[in-house]
């Protein structure tokens, strides 16, 4: 039977099946699971009352981020300090006790490998093409970015995964991002992915994978796929994907659990598979032209609240669906903004450089780009660097990063989740602005009352520089 | 899992759309290692709002909740399936749900009952004075009113709602299946079957 065209989720969802139902669900098999400290407890807690084992330790690795405060954790011997809130201390703890009890890896907060755990999957070469990856954390579809199947779960199916090392699923929906053309000077990844988001919608991606498909992509680093393919979540996608190629090959390569030897000879074989194939069939395709995404920034408190920089507040009552109108005023009382008032117009307090969506060396590199020479703006109150990982981290010092962040003003952070949620010591105070790489700009998400708007790291370091939202255009001329 | 059949009473008429899981739960409420007594921190930020619906006397202890499009978006926190448990919520109504949440609503025995938007436009008005019933196995939702909406679930998450089946144990029934799926991978794929091992 000649087999019809599938697409790349379609191929790696085949190559995991388990076992498929009349009913139409599906046991897919998970190859690597990654866990934290926040999501985890309970899912131990579960087994332990049920008296299960964890059934393949082997492929779980665990990592502290969330909790972690990323101010210097370790003592002149080298030990943790101790941990100043309670409730995080004891999670923290849970976590390295969970792990020792089931056997699993356990890379704890004193190591250079310590970081988020979105950052340190790939960096390990822990997460691979074609994988099911899962992790109880939404911006798992990250881990797209290399060519796998990735998605954030809950704490029933993070218990359901450490005892099956299987999910019970329904096949999503497919989608295609096909974007055309190439991105204009000072525009990024994150800008690309902000613009894309204000396309879809923040649920305009719900019960579908999206597979970012268009030469931008294959010109893209992999940290910026890694980026892009984080954000899809906040399209409702459940997954992204980018199919794998040599640039990712080559990244991957020599990592301390990627394949070696022959192994890693037979694994490209499949990788260089691993692409939809000609006439595979999407669910919906949506098509952007790259050479319209600008430096982009949201000014409301959803990711689709996005504007070109070069724009203005809009006004709420020009938005067609009655719903959005609300939900626009009442973004914008949140946010203190007034309609028409322009982006570039818009000053920050505080500027946040991290999270996983970017956080990795690139990130730092394009930030310390518009940094070099300059230094924050007196009206910036707060200003913080945190590196995706410590390995992140030593590369970024190695290069003299570090110096030009802490020349300009920055404070230079262990790596760590930050003040990407409000769940560690790093918080927007209430009511204050924050510039911020991360992904989310939800209300209270980096504090009660934190006013929050999205942008890339360079368009970051630029509103630290002159102490308002900045086209990063006009710094690099 | 507690077998679900019927729900009964009050609907807190929110009718908000996005309401995303920060909302429904702050990050700092997750550094909790139990599932309970999260209904604490359930929608803090809303209930900052004055005269919001969450401190109405009259919806105290509601089984009900009635949203907006893309109910629970964002993040994967259980905690705000585990919150609206905590706060007595037993189903939400609203016209989308996100992927996440939804499967978080079902393995906590949460309903997330999918209506259209003028469905839902009804419910929230006779929310506001009367009761909402909700039957899982006929799939309708009822009112004093003779409204009567049906709803569309997944069958395999119904049969386990209405049997209260606990999902690891389903799937440690097939675990012949997934063994023999190991032994596949590890001849074909050896490089997937390896985790940790491999660096030591």
């Amino acid at each position: 039977m000649a087999s019809r065209p599938r697409t790349l989720y379609e191929k790696i969802w085949d190559a995991h099946l388990v076992e498929s139902r009349p009913d139409g669900t599906a046991i897919l098999y998970i190859d690597r699971h990654l866990i934290h400290e926040v999501t985890s407890p309970q899912a131990f807690d579960g087994l332990r009352a049920a008296g299960r084992p964890v059934r393949r330790p082997d492929l779980t690795l665990a990592v502290p981020d969330h909790n972690l405060p990323t101010t210097p954790r370790l003592d002149a011997a080298g030990r943790l300090l101790p941990i100043a809130d309670a409730e995080s201390a004891a999670q923290l703890a849970a976590l390295e006790q969970n792990t020792a009890d089931f056997g699993i890896r356990y890379i704890p907060a004193t190591a250079r490998e310590q970081g988020i755990v979105h950052v340190v999957g790939p960096e390990q070469g822990f997460s691979l093409p074609g994988a099911t990856i899962v992790c109880g954390d939404s911006h798992t579809s990250a881990h797209g970015g290399i060519g796998a199947l990735a998605f954030g779960i809950g704490t029933s199916e993070v218990e359901h995964v450490l005892a099956t090392q299987t999910l019970q699923l329904r096949p999503s929906r497919t989608m295609a991002v096909e974007v055309a053309g190439a991105l204009g000077p000072g525009v990024t990844p994150k800008d690309l992915v902000l613009h894309i988001i204000g396309v879809l919608g923040t649920a305009g991606g719900t019960g579908h994978v999206i597979e970012f498909r268009g030469p931008v992509f294959e010109a893209m680093s992999v940290e910026g796929r890694l980026t892009v393919c984080n954000m899809s979540i906040e399209a409702g996608a459940r997954a992204g994907l980018i199919a794998p190629d040599e640039t990712v090959f080559a990244w991957l390569k020599g990592r301390p659990y990627a394949p070696q030897g022959d192994e890693w000879d037979r694994a490209m074989a499949w990788w260089r598979t691993l692409a939809s194939d000609r006439g595979a069939q999407f669910d919906a395709v949506v098509r952007i032209d790259a050479a319209t995404v600008e430096p982009t920034v949201t000014w409301g408190t959803s990711p689709e609240d996005v504007a070109p920089i070069t724009g203005t507040v809009p006004d709420p009552a020009r938005f067609a669906d009655p719903a959005k109108q609300e939900a626009a005023r009442k973004s914008l009382d949140y946010m203190g903004l007034a309609p028409g008032t322009p982006l570039a117009a818009i000053p920050v307090e505080n500027v946040f450089i991290g999270s996983c969506t970017n956080s990795r060396i690139e990130d730092f590199r394009a930030a310390a780009a518009i940094l070099r020479g300059r230094h924050k703006a007196a009206n910036v109150r707060w200003a913080i660097a945190v590196p995706g990982s410590g390995l992140v981290k030593a590369q970024a010092e190695a290069e003299g990063l570090d110096a030009i962040f802490t020349a300009a003003g920055f404070e230079w952070r262990e790596p760590g989740c930050s003040a990407c949620l409000a769940m560690n010591p790093d918080k927007v105070p209430p009511g204050e602005r924050c510039a911020s790489t991360s992904n989310r700009n939800f209300v209270g998400r980096q504090g009660p009352g934190a006013r929050t708007h999205l942008m890339s790291p360079a368009m970051a370091a630029a509103a630290a520089v002159t102490g308002r939202l900045t086209d990063v255009r006009e710094l690099t001329g | 899992m507690q077998p679900v059949s019927t729900i009964a009473g009050r609907a807190i008429p929110f009718g908000r759309k996005n309401v995303d899981t920060d909302v429904i739960i702050p990050a700092h409420w997750l550094k909790t290692t139990s599932r309970e007594g999260l209904g604490r921190g359930a929608f803090e930020s809303v209930r900052a709002e004055p005269g919001n619906v969450f401190d109405d006397p009259a919806y105290a202890g509601a089984p009900i909740l009635i949203a907006g499009d893309n109910f629970g978006c964002g993040s994967s926190r259980e905690h705000a399936a585990w919150a609206l448990l905590d706060m007595g919520v037993r189903a939400v109504i609203a016209p989308s749900f996100s992927d996440i949440f939804s499967g978080n609503a079902f393995k906590n025995g949460i309903l997330a009952v999918e209506l259209p938007q003028d469905q839902v436009d009804r419910l929230l008005a006779v929310a506001a004075t009367d009761p909402v019933y909700i039957d899982l196995a006929e799939q309708t939702v009822t009112t004093p009113f003779q409204d009567r909406f049906t709803f569309a679930i997944d069958p395999f998450r119904k049969h386990c709602l209405l049997e209260g089946l606990d999902e690891i144990g389903l799937t440690l029934a097939s675990a012949e299946a997934i063994g023999a799926y190991e032994q596949r991978q590890a001849a074909q794929m050896p490089w997937l079957a390896q985790g940790t091992e491999r660096a030591a």
